[in-house]
């Protein structure tokens, strides 16, 4: 029996009931409703879910933000619920969902993602991270560095990927592991970026011992599941929902309406020609989720993190320059290692050095563009000559 | 991110927006593409546009009554399928996809919406709009092309009483194939049989949607409406025509993307097909970001003059000023990336580029209409 909106309802209105939100502890109400299944409506019985339709999710959502029931802060927990969570989901011995799933969707553990590495960024599947099985002890020993890894310095676990075999070629001879940040041998440097805060690290992996039972898919198999992994990468960054003039161009357009001071015809012309892509980009993404939940899936989300990236760029690129000579001064130069990225709370020049990043993490526009050429629009790939080469004669 | 509270006079989103295609729709969709894939390819719209005399009467009767597209926009108690304008929209990003030399725009939406804003002031708008609805005649508005919604309307014509108009109008799209226009004159809108006015067909950049000038000395026309409903009327007509172009535009702008893809997939030059390189690749996938978003904000324009929605003004001001450039774009890329073919008479590219060029003027340039909605979204000039 498929469940339907009505029973959703109808569920989460019984966990309300049977824990009041004002009355009941948050942790105490978070782990009610996983245990309930309204977690991941979509997931399996037992792992959070009720293998109801995922679009019903916002059903149970809604409903329980009316009531102003505790949310699991998944801002906090991201990496975890839009990357490690679906993956294990999907790859993972019974076992492992079991273990990892529950508290990870509580907030109890907190993930980071071991992915990238200094020689392989954009080229991901070139990663160098070695992990030798020591066959007596059933023990995998990685050695390498990663990078660009939020959370580090927080998480509990890690989705990790690194080569067991550089005898085959690049994407062959990989493989996913699940590894514990408090294992001996990883250590986590904050990684101080353009704004001047480290909202990333470096993860330097020496000698860490990860069980076999770690392990996430077949050993060589790590690329196939490293996919799903950033699928779901991609999607959770292109998918907000904005109100009309909700984002990057809300507080741009403030400063218009509030300063008249400021106002030039020349940075008139560039606001309305942004606002407009602006609300054409919200547009864009809520036809998309129109059709997501219409069940016709569309290829316009490989889009949305693209357009996002550009307008983001162009709009607080105008927006210090709009605001004339308070543009020449930043607020804070000071290293911090913020838990979240904040992008409204902050000033114009930290907005703009930020959103430098949004068109390179997560896959760079370059790449995205590609997947969207070939995957979208069948166009062909550019020859290539690594694909049957194995990795350890690669120039790097 | 967080989001502002909406502002006083700041027009809120609607709730329910509907920015899909349903099944009525598709179903529309493919007797439209189905008659203009037998009546209206390419080769057959350009020789015709060369003898001067693009339209096709066949096509169109095919099209306003055999399918019923000319009544979309007309209630059923007018004549008409009682329709509206999501269906008159999917119309249109056909005809644009096949850049169709057909009065709908200016026939079967403008003046459509002229008449029906003045069908209660009299029953002779009201029997012109169910001739109208079943395709026995084809009636244009003689404005300019260019009038866009939110501007001064032209001066009108002399009436030099009982209907008996003097003057002249530039830049009237269709003209040439209507049967009445639609005169804005000093006492009123009045409907002019074509055969009483004097046309100087011009050589028109878009040869598949012929200009002429349209001078009336002393021609004698039927009063539709007084002044202030025909100026509520033209003013109305020009918001719808402006939304539902932004579909004409779309459609235009998927062919022009979609052909391209498919010849640089088969175009072969340094021993490789000339859409493997990556510099060609990231153009074209741009070029469907941006047919993307234009199909999102041309739904939205649809569907908000469908609902008759309060942001209906903002919602249209964006949809042109955002599928106008989409649309030149789209066409000025499948002219480059086809090479010299692209710049060949032979090939049709070129009509297409002469399409979106002038779509991108008429019914007001993109400028325009993001001055609009500086207006509407309270972000005054300096």
């Amino acid at each position: 029996m498929t469940l339907d909106a009505a029973d959703l309802l109808a569920r989460t209105r019984d966990l309300l009931a049977a824990h009041p939100p004002g009355a009941t502890a948050p942790a105490d109400f978070l782990r009610a409703r996983f245990d309930a299944g309204l977690a991941w409506v979509h997931y399996p019985q037992g792992l959070g879910g009720l293998g109801a339709p995922r679009t019903l999710q916002a059903v149970v959502d809604g409903e329980l933000e009316a009531a102003g029931a505790p949310d699991n802060d998944p801002r906090r927990i991201g990496i975890g619920l839009g990357m490690a969570a679906p993956t294990i989901l999907a790859y993972g011995t019974e076992e492992q969902k079991h273990r990892f799933l529950r508290p990870l969707w509580l907030g109890e553990e907190v993930w980071c993602q071991l992915f990238s590495e200094p020689g392989a960024g954009s080229d991901l599947a070139a990663l160098g991270t070695r992990a030798v099985l020591d066959e007596e002890a059933g023990e995998w020993v990685v050695d390498g560095q990663k990078v660009w890894t939020s959370s580090a310095h927080t998480a509990r676990w890690a989705i990790l990927i690194a080569r067991t075999d550089p005898t085959v070629p690049k994407h062959r001879g990989i493989t996913y592991f699940l590894c514990d940040m408090h294992a001996p041998g990883v250590e986590v440097r904050p990684l101080r970026q353009i704004t001047g805060e480290a909202e990333f690290n470096e993860v330097f992996l020496t000698g860490v011992r990860i069980p076999d039972a770690h392990r996430l898919g077949a050993v060589g198999e790590g690329w196939a599941v490293a996919r799903t992994t950033l699928m779901n990468e991609r999607v959770s960054i292109g998918g907000m929902r904005l109100p009309r003039e909700g984002g990057m161009i809300a507080p741009v357009a403030a400063a218009w309406r509030e300063r008249p001071g400021l106002r030039t015809h020349a940075l008139h012309q560039r606001l309305l020609g942004l606002w407009v892509e602006a609300e054409v980009a919200r547009l864009t993404g809520e036809r998309l989720r129109q059709q997501l939940a219409a069940g016709q899936p569309g290829p316009e989300g490989s889009g949305m993190k693209l357009t996002f990236a550009r307008l983001n760029q162009e709009i607080s690129g105008l927006e210090v320059e709009l605001l004339g000579e308070e543009g020449l001064v930043y607020e804070d130069w000071t290293m911090r290692r913020p838990e979240t990225v904040d992008f409204t709370g902050r000033d114009a020049g930290y907005r703009y050095l930020r959103a430098k990043g949004n068109s390179i993490e997560g896959g760079t526009s370059e790449i995205l563009l590609n997947i969207v050429a070939e995957r979208v629009l069948g166009l062909p790939a550019e020859p290539r000559d690594d694909k049957d080469t194995p990795w350890k004669d690669l120039a790097r | 991110m967080t989001a502002l509270p909406p502002r006083p006079g700041h027009p809120a989103p609607r709730a329910p927006i509907d920015l899909l295609y349903s099944g009525t729709e598709d179903e529309l969709r493919a007797a439209v593409r189905s008659l203009l894939a037998d009546c209206c390819e390419p080769a057959a719209v350009l020789a015709r546009a060369e003898t001067g005399r693009p339209h096709d009467p066949q096509l169109w009767h095919t099209l306003a009554a055999g399918i019923g597209a000319a009544g979309l926009l007309v209630p059923e108690k007018l004549g008409g399928a009682g329709a509206g304008h999501r269906e008159a929209a999917v119309v249109l990003e056909e005809l644009g996809r096949a850049v169709a030399p057909v009065p709908y725009l200016t026939g079967s939406v403008l003046a459509t919406e002229i008449l029906l804003a003045c069908a209660c002031d009299g029953p002779e708008a009201a029997d012109l709009v169910r001739e109208l609805a079943v395709g026995r005649l084809v009636c244009v508005p003689a404005l300019p092309l260019t009038l866009a919604p939110g501007a001064p309307l032209p001066a009108p014509l002399h009436d030099a009483g009982g209907g008996v108009l003097s003057g002249t109008v530039t830049s009237v799209a269709d003209a040439v194939a209507a049967d009445v226009l639609l005169v804005l004159a000093d006492t009123g809108l009045h409907a002019v049989p074509a055969d009483r006015a004097v046309l100087h067909p011009v050589v028109p950049l878009d040869l598949t949607r012929p200009l002429a000038t349209v001078t009336l000395e002393a021609a004698a026309g039927t009063r539709l409406a007084d002044p202030a409903t025909a100026r509520a009327a033209v003013a109305g007509a020009l918001l719808s025509g402006a939304g539902l172009l932004a579909s004409e535009q779309l459609g235009l702008a998927e062919w022009c993307l979609t052909e391209t893809v498919a010849y640089l997939r088969g175009r072969h030059q340094f021993n490789r097909p000339v859409g493997s390189f990556q510099a060609l690749k990231h153009r074209l996938a741009q070029l469907w970001l941006d047919v993307a978003s234009a199909r999102a904000a041309a739904r939205a324009a649809a569907d908000a003059l469908a609902t008759a929605a309060p942001d209906a003004p903002l919602t249209v001001a964006v949809a042109q000023a955002h599928c106008s450039g989409v649309a030149v774009r789209a066409a000025e890329e499948c002219v480059q990336l086809h090479g010299g073919i692209g710049m060949t008479w032979e090939h049709p590219a070129h009509l297409y580029l002469k399409r979106a060029k002038a779509d991108s003027l008429a019914l007001g340039t993109a400028g325009h209409h993001r001055g609009l909605v500086a207006d509407f979204a309270e972000l005054p000039a300096p």
